[in-house]
């Protein structure tokens, strides 16, 4: 889609304004009821595209994302725009600096729409932890978007972003991007950098596309990836675009299918839908191999111990006292208070929501004296054997498929109740980010709930900075789903 | 389960203000979570070293420089302190 707009700008066929004014005006007409953005930066957007076009004008040569419509997650800073991560402690934030990946995507001449809604702090699998608003998901408005980035997954599945920046810390990209039908990339840890990005969990983080396509996908990847020296986790690349690598030719590749993935429990339509992508897979001459990773069976365990010690390290930057919400108001409190004391409970009681607060809580307790062995030390240990699987995996094999979620998208309320529930939703996801490894979602089928056709996603991992083989392989799977459905 | 007290005290190590009639709610909350994580003790990790880093990274050092981001920058900044005087962040008194 992208490259096919780029044709029509570069030929004169559209302008970047009205294509920004396109998307602008779909945005004032459904947004009210999708709720997919939080911000919508009308002017700085035409002005962007203004100059896209005044350069188009002069003859000059534009980059593939010049001018194409996108929209960012609201934990990503735009110098100047309001970024609240779907907190209420940051209701009157506005981001003095731009975040790499922006810096960016400005430079290639990206115009950007706004800012999508999101769990809070990027904190759920749904998008209801917003403080915010409900995100609906425009397959069935009935259910949610996913999370944490159901805002930029619901944009570009509903047509009002062409494409957007989401932010994985456990599956954030990937799930929503699922949930949608639409294809979401988490690049390997160090591949993007993080800087401007609100951290969550700072070992897990990973900045990453979601957009229609596998290419579409790739285009913005390659216009935000490489080194970084404000992220000393960043690391070099050759700089050749990802989307010149997408061949369709797959012949020979070694897909590993992880056993532990594909339990009794599985449903069995899901089952079905993974089946017939490999089966495609082996038409286009690549060969599935059976393989262990064992010890994911631990890895939401030491997910959800890592990520909250992180959680609760990273948030405590927010205390009312450099910027954002800022209350002291001394009422029924349980703790004994002075001045500043109150300040910073007061602030954090009101300004987070439920969720955070138990994350914050759980992530101070497993690192507190006397529980730190038991947990944070264990969990660091099990994360280097979870690793460890993924080296011992490629040495046999290229990628790795799995299901993204074990269902498609549920109803607004299902899961809330119970915060273990919610993260069990996280089981084929999180172990990519434990590992440090890239790992695409697309769509690879739908199965029907009560009269819509919900869309499931597939998931390939692939070795450390080998992005290249991962979209390739995507790309090549989504052709031949193409050709299929055309035939 | 995490007794009333616990919680009492995780709240406030967390710097987080909580009500008497929340607190079962995260007791039982915050259990169940603990309680998830004893599938952890199957694990054999006796030999193996902590995963301090995922991707083989090292350490990188840059000049210890402060960066001046000029009067717009500064302005930027201070738009956002929630109190201030005198051009200066007022924070309230720690002793």
């Amino acid at each position: 889609m992208i490259r096919e707009l780029h044709n029509q700008l570069v030929s004169g066929a559209v302008t970047a304004t009205t294509l920004a004014q396109k998307y602008l005006t779909a945005i004032e007409q459904k947004d009210g009821e999708l709720g997919a953005y939080l911000t919508v930066s009308r002017e700085s957007a035409l002005e962007k595209a203004a100059s896209v076009d005044e350069s188009l004008k002069r003859g000059e040569k534009i980059d593939l994302l010049a001018g194409i419509p996108g929209a960012i997650k609201d934990n990503i800073c735009i110098a100047g725009e309001r970024a609240t991560a779907g907190s209420k402690i940051l209701d009157n934030y506005i981001a003095p600096y731009d975040a790499t990946v922006i810096e960016r995507l400005k430079k290639s001449g990206a115009v950007i729409l706004g800012k999508t809604n999101m769990d809070e702090f990027a904190m759920g699998s749904s998008t209801e932890t917003s403080a915010y608003q409900k995100t609906k998901n425009p397959i069935d408005t009935e259910r949610v978007p996913g999370g944490s980035s159901g805002g930029s997954a619901a944009a570009v599945a509903a047509g009002l972003a062409v494409w957007s920046l989401g932010s994985d810390t456990g599956g954030s990209i990937r799930q929503p991007a699922a949930f949608c039908g639409i294809v979401g990339l988490k690049p390997t840890y160090g591949r993007v950098s993080r800087f401007g990005l609100m951290a969550m969990a700072s070992s897990l983080d990973q900045i990453g596309p979601l957009a229609a396509s596998v290419e579409d996908a790739a285009i913005v990847f390659s216009r935000i990836a490489g080194l970084d020296a404000r992220d000393a986790t960043t690391q070099s690349w050759n700089g050749k675009p990802f989307e010149e690598y997408l061949t369709g030719d797959v012949a020979g590749l070694r897909i590993g299918v992880p056993t532990e993935y594909f339990s009794k429990e599985l449903d069995p339509r899901i089952r079905q839908a993974t089946d017939t992508a490999l089966e495609h897979f082996k038409a286009l001459g690549a060969s599935v191999h059976e393989i262990s990773l064992a010890h994911s069976q631990y890895a939401l365990p030491v997910y959800y111990i890592l990520m909250p010690s992180e959680v609760s390290s990273n948030l405590a930057r927010f205390d009312g006292i450099k910027y954002g919400l800022n209350i002291n108001d001394q009422k029924d409190s349980t703790q004994e208070t002075s001045g500043l004391l109150e300040t910073y409970l007061d602030t954090r009681r009101y300004g987070f929501g439920r969720e955070v607060k138990r994350r914050i809580m759980l992530g101070t307790h497993t690192l507190s004296a006397g529980y730190y062995d038991a947990y944070y030390r264990k969990a660091q240990k099990v994360r280097a054997l979870i690793k460890k699987d993924f080296a011992d995996a490629f040495q046999k094999v290229d990628v790795i498929f799995s299901p993204t979620t074990p269902e498609a998208a549920f109803r607004f309320g299902e899961k809330t109740a119970d915060p273990l529930k919610m993260y069990l939703s996280d089981i084929y996801t999180v172990t990519a980010n434990l590992a440090g490894v890239p790992a695409i979602s697309f769509p690879i089928g739908v199965i029907e709930e009560a009269g819509k056709n919900l869309p499931i996603g597939g998931q390939l991992m692939g070795k450390w900075f080998d992005e290249e083989t991962l979209l390739r392989a995507a790309d090549a799977l989504e052709r031949q789903f193409a050709s299929q459905k055309s035939n | 389960m995490l007794s009333e007290e616990e919680v009492k005290h995780i709240a406030l190590l967390a710097r987080i203000g909580i009500t008497e009639d929340e607190i079962p709610k995260y007791q039982r909350e915050l259990s169940a979570v603990l309680d998830f994580f004893h599938e952890l003790e199957a694990a054999a990790i006796d030999d193996t070293a902590s995963a301090g880093d995922i991707v083989g990274i090292t350490n990188v050092a840059r000049e210890d420089r402060a960066l001046d981001f000029g009067n717009s920058g500064k302005e930027a900044i201070k738009k956002n302190f929630p109190d201030s005087k005198d051009g200066f962040l007022k924070v309230k008194s720690v002793f």
